[in-house]
C-alpha cells in the first residue's frame, strides 16, 4: 500500500501525471510551482539566505499571482482586454481592512479575522465587478479595456475622498472631510492617506493559501460547463450564440469571478501593511498585472505564476543598482515579448536549445550513435 | 453495456413519439397562425411550373399527418434600400429533407440567417414548431429547437473535438457555478454524463479517436463532420445545414448523404439544407426550393426542379434559340409601343426618332 502511494509521488508518477490531458499536466505544474516554491522559500529563510527585503517581499509576490492568475481568467479564458484589474483589488484591500479593524475588536484568533475579512473582500469586489459589468457588457475589445481603465481610476479617486472611522464601536463613514469627534488611534481610512494602524497579519503562508485557492477555482472553472461555455464564446461569438449560449451572461460571470478573487488578493494585500494608500491602486498596478499575465502566456496559468514571481522579485534583488532598474526592466519587457512572438527567433532558440538538451532524450538516434561507438571500441 | 447506453440514447430521443407530441399543438397551428389548410401537391400532373409558388406546398407523403416544423410567410428582408430577398414562402414536413438551390448570391444563406434571426427579417413570419419565432434572438432559437451549420466553418477552434460537444450538451448539464468551481460529486457525475453523451454523437460519426484533438486542427471534413455533430447535440427538432458537402471530394459526399439520412431516421428531425452539389440535392432532398436573385423561381419534387427551364436558365443561362426569341418579342413590343405613340414623352432612348416615327 506505502509502495503504491510512493509510486504515486515519486516522479515517473508525477510524469504520467503531466502526461496526461491538458487540465490535470496544467493543475500539476501549477500546484507544484506554487507548494515547491513555497517549500524553497521557507528553507532559504530557515537557512538565513533571504535577506530582509525578500522576506518582505513575499506576500506581495503570492498577491501579484493570485491577481495575474485571476485576471488571465478575463484576459485568457474570456479573451476580454481588462485594464482595471487594481480597482478590483482596491475594493477588496480597503474593505477587508475595514472588516478586520471591526471584528478584530472582538476575535482575537487571527486566521479567523483574515479568513472573513478575505471573503467579505470577495463579496464587495464581486459586487463591484457586477456594477461595473452591467454596462460594459455590450461592448468589446478596445472599447471595454477604456471603460475598465476608466473605472479602476474612479475607485482610486473615490477611495481619495472616503473617510471611514470607528465611533465607540460604531463604524462611521464620510466624503471629503475628516470625521470629527473621532481619536485618531480609531480613524481606520482617512481619505488621500489611506488606511493606517492596520494590524499586520498577512503571513507567507496566507499567501500560499490564496495563491491556491485562486489557482483551484479558476483551473475548476476553466474545466466546467462555464468555462467551456466562455472559452467557445471567446473563439467564436456567432457559433456559441448559435447553440444557445448566452454571451452576456457568460462575459459576465467570467468577469465577476475575476474580480471577487482579485478582491481577495487585495485583502491579504492590505493586511500586509500597517498603511496603505489609495494611490498604490493606480493604473501602473494594474497594467503591471497584465504584464504578468501577458509574459506568461495569455491564458496560460502556470506561465502567469512565474512571470509574477520573477518580475516582483527581480527588481527587488537588484535594488542596488535602481538608478537604471525600470529601464532594465523595460529592455527585458521588450526583448522577452519580441523573443516569444517571433516565430524566426523562436525557431533559432529552438534550433539551440535541440543542440544543448542532454540527448538521452530523443531515443531514436540517439542509440544507434551508442552502438556504433560500440563497434568502433570493439 | 452497450445496450444500455442505446437505451439510454432512445430515450433522450424517443422514437416511438415522431411528432413530439404535436397532437395538442395542431390545433393551435390550423386556428391561428396560418389560416387554413395548405394546398398540397401530389403528383407530377397537379405539377406547373408557372404557377405562383405561395400557395403549393410540397411535402412528402410521411409527414403530411402531422403538423409542420417551419412554416415561412412571405418572408423578406432589406439591406438599405436592396431587396435581398422577397416574398419567400416554405412549408417543410416534420422528418422531411429539404433542399434550397440557388446560383451564387442568391440569397440562400441570408434565409438561414434569418431563419434564425442573424438577421430579423424586414417582412413576414416565420413559424418553427407552431410558434411564431418573433421577438426571439439567436439563442431563444436555438432553446426553441432549431440548430445550424455554417457555410464558413465556425467551430471553437481552441477546444477540443470532445469539449466542442460538451458545449452543445450545455443546456442538459445540470450544475451551477459553484458546482464548477469547486468540482463537486454533482458535477463529477454530470460531466461523467455529459462525456458518455458526447462519445455517443462521437461514435455516430466514426470520429472517436479524435476525441482530444483541437477542432482547429482537424482536417476539413471531419471540421464539418464536428460541425453538424455540436448542432444535432443541442438536440434541435430541425437542421439547417448550410454547404455540408462544400469542399468533399465526391466518395466524402456519397459519405455525408448516408450520414444526413442517418440522421434524419435516428433522431426523426426535420432537415434543410443549403447545397451546390446536385449529386447530393437530388439524390436525398424530398423537396426542393429554388431562389434566383432573393425570389422564389420554382419549388417542387426533385424531378420537377431538373426538369424546370426556368432552374435550367438560372444556373446555365438562356439558350440561345430562347434569347433571339424574346430579343424579338422585345423589338415587337417596342414597335407596337412606337405606333401607338406611348413614348413619345419618354426621356430616354431615342426620342427623335419615336417622335419622327408617330408622326
Amino acid at each position: 500500500m506505502a509502495e503504491r502511494i510512493l509510486k504515486n509521488i515519486s516522479l515517473r508518477g508525477l510524469k504520467n501525471a503531466v502526461k496526461g490531458n491538458d487540465y490535470r499536466k496544467e493543475a500539476t505544474i501549477s500546484y507544484g510551482i506554487l507548494i515547491g516554491g513555497y517549500i524553497l522559500m521557507q528553507l532559504l529563510i530557515a537557512a538565513g539566505l533571504i535577506g530582509h527585503n525578500l522576506q518582505g517581499q513575499l506576500v506581495p509576490i503570492c498577491v501579484y499571482i493570485s491577481l495575474a492568475v485571476s485576471l488571465n481568467l478575463v484576459v485568457g479564458i474570456s479573451g476580454e482586454l481588462s485594464l482595471g484589474h487594481a480597482g478590483f483589488m482596491a475594493v477588496g484591500a480597503f474593505s477587508g481592512i475595514l472588516v478586520s479593524r471591526v471584528i478584530g475588536q472582538g476575535i482575537s484568533f487571527e486566521p479567523a479575522v483574515v479568513l472573513i475579512s478575505m471573503l467579505f473582500a470577495a463579496l464587495m469586489a464581486s459586487i463591484a465587478g457586477f456594477i461595473i459589468g452591467i454596462p460594459i457588457l455590450g461592448l468589446r475589445g478596445d472599447y471595454l479595456a477604456i471603460v475598465t481603465l476608466a473605472f479602476g481610476e474612479i475607485i482610486r479617486n473615490i477611495m481619495n475622498v472616503l473617510y471611514f472611522g470607528l465611533d465607540n464601536g460604531k463604524l462611521k463613514f464620510a466624503f471629503n472631510h475628516t470625521i470629527d469627534g473621532i481619536d485618531s488611534n480609531d480613524r481606520i481610512i482617512t481619505g488621500a492617506i489611506g488606511a493606517t494602524g492596520t494590524k499586520t497579519m498577512a503571513t507567507f503562508t496566507w499567501g500560499l493559501v490564496l495563491c491556491l485557492f485562486t489557482v483551484f477555482i479558476v483551473l475548476n472553472l476553466k474545466n466546467s460547463k462555464q468555462g467551456r461555455a466562455i472559452m467557445s464564446i471567446r473563439d467564436n461569438r456567432i457559433a456559441g450564440e448559435s447553440i444557445g449560449l448566452d454571451v452576456r451572461k457568460y462575459k459576465l460571470m467570467a468577469f465577476i469571478v475575476s474580480s471577487a478573487l482579485a478582491g481577495m488578493a487585495g485583502c491579504l494585500f492590505g493586511l500586509n501593511y500597517s498603511t496603505l494608500v489609495p494611490m498604490k491602486f493606480n493604473f501602473n498596478t494594474s497594467v503591471l498585472i497584465l504584464v504578468f499575465v501577458v509574459l506568461g502566456g495569455v491564458g496560460n496559468i502556470w506561465g502567469g505564476i512565474i512571470a509574477a514571481a520573477l518580475l516582483t522579485i527581480l527588481p527587488e534583488t537588484f535594488r542596488q543598482f535602481a538608478d537604471y532598474r525600470m529601464l532594465t526592466y523595460a529592455v527585458v519587457l521588450i526583448l522577452v515579448m519580441i523573443g516569444t512572438y517571433n516565430p524566426a527567433i523562436k525557431s533559432r532558440v529552438a534550433a539551440v536549445w535541440s543542440k544543448v538538451k542532454p540527448k538521452k532524450k530523443n531515443k531514436g538516434p540517439g542509440k544507434p550513435k551508442k552502438k556504433k561507438a560500440g563497434k568502433e571500441a570493439a | 453495456m452497450a445496450d444500455k447506453r442505446d437505451k439510454e440514447f432512445d430515450a433522450v430521443y424517443d422514437i416511438s413519439d415522431p411528432g413530439h407530441g404535436y397532437e395538442n399543438r395542431q390545433e393551435i397551428y390550423y386556428n391561428d397562425n396560418v389560416g387554413g389548410r395548405a394546398v398540397f401537391v401530389d403528383s407530377k400532373e397537379q405539377y406547373d411550373p408557372d404557377e405562383p409558388y405561395n400557395d403549393q406546398v410540397y411535402i412528402p407523403e410521411k409527414d403530411r399527418d402531422k403538423a409542420p416544423i417551419l412554416e415561412v410567410k412571405g418572408l423578406g428582408i432589406d439591406f438599405g434600400g436592396l431587396t435581398a430577398v422577397d416574398n419567400f414562402n416554405l412549408t417543410l414536413g416534420r422528418t422531411e429533407i429539404g433542399g434550397l438551390i440557388g446560383p451564387n448570391g442568391a440569397g440562400k444563406t441570408t434565409i438561414f440567417n434569418m431563419l434564425t434571426k442573424v438577421y430579423e427579417p424586414t417582412r413576414g413570419e416565420i413559424f418553427f414548431d407552431g410558434k411564431s419565432t418573433k421577438g426571439m434572438n439567436t439563442v431563444d432559437i436555438n432553446k426553441a429547437g432549431m440548430a445550424r451549420t455554417f457555410q464558413n466553418i465556425r467551430l471553437f477552434d481552441k477546444l477540443t473535438v470532445e469539449e466542442n460537444i460538451k458545449v452543445a450538451l450545455h443546456h442538459t448539464t445540470n450544475y451551477g457555478l459553484i458546482d464548477g468551481m469547486l468540482h463537486t460529486p454533482k458535477y463529477r457525475h454530470e460531466e461523467f454524463r455529459i462525456r458518455k453523451e458526447a462519445m455517443k454523437y462521437l461514435k455516430i460519426f466514426g470520429m472517436t479517436k479524435t476525441a482530444d484533438y483541437r477542432a482547429g486542427s482537424l482536417p476539413y471534413g471531419a471540421q464539418r463532420r464536428l460541425e453538424i455533430m455540436r448542432a444535432l447535440a443541442t438536440k434541435p427538432k430541425l437542421l439547417l445545414l448550410d454547404e455540408p458537402a462544400a469542399g468533399m471530394n465526391p466518395s466524402e459526399t456519397s459519405e455525408l448523404m448516408d450520414t444526413i439520412r442517418e440522421i434524419r431516421d435516428r433522431f426523426q428531425i426535420g432537415i434543410f439544407l443549403i447545397e451546390h452539389d446536385m449529386s447530393l440535392v437530388m439524390g436525398i432532398c424530398e423537396g426542393i426550393v429554388v431562389l434566383n436573385y432573393g425570389r422564389t423561381i420554382a419549388k417542387g419534387w426533385p424531378e420537377d426542379i431538373q426538369r424546370n427551364p426556368k432552374v435550367i436558365e438560372a444556373y446555365l443561362g438562356k439558350s440561345r434559340g430562347k434569347m433571339e426569341e424574346e430579343e424579338e418579342k422585345e423589338k415587337e413590343d417596342l414597335e407596337a409601343a412606337f405606333s401607338k405613340g406611348r413614348l413619345e414623352s419618354a426621356p430616354s432612348g431615342k426620342p427623335d426618332t419615336a417622335r419622327k416615327e408617330s408622326e
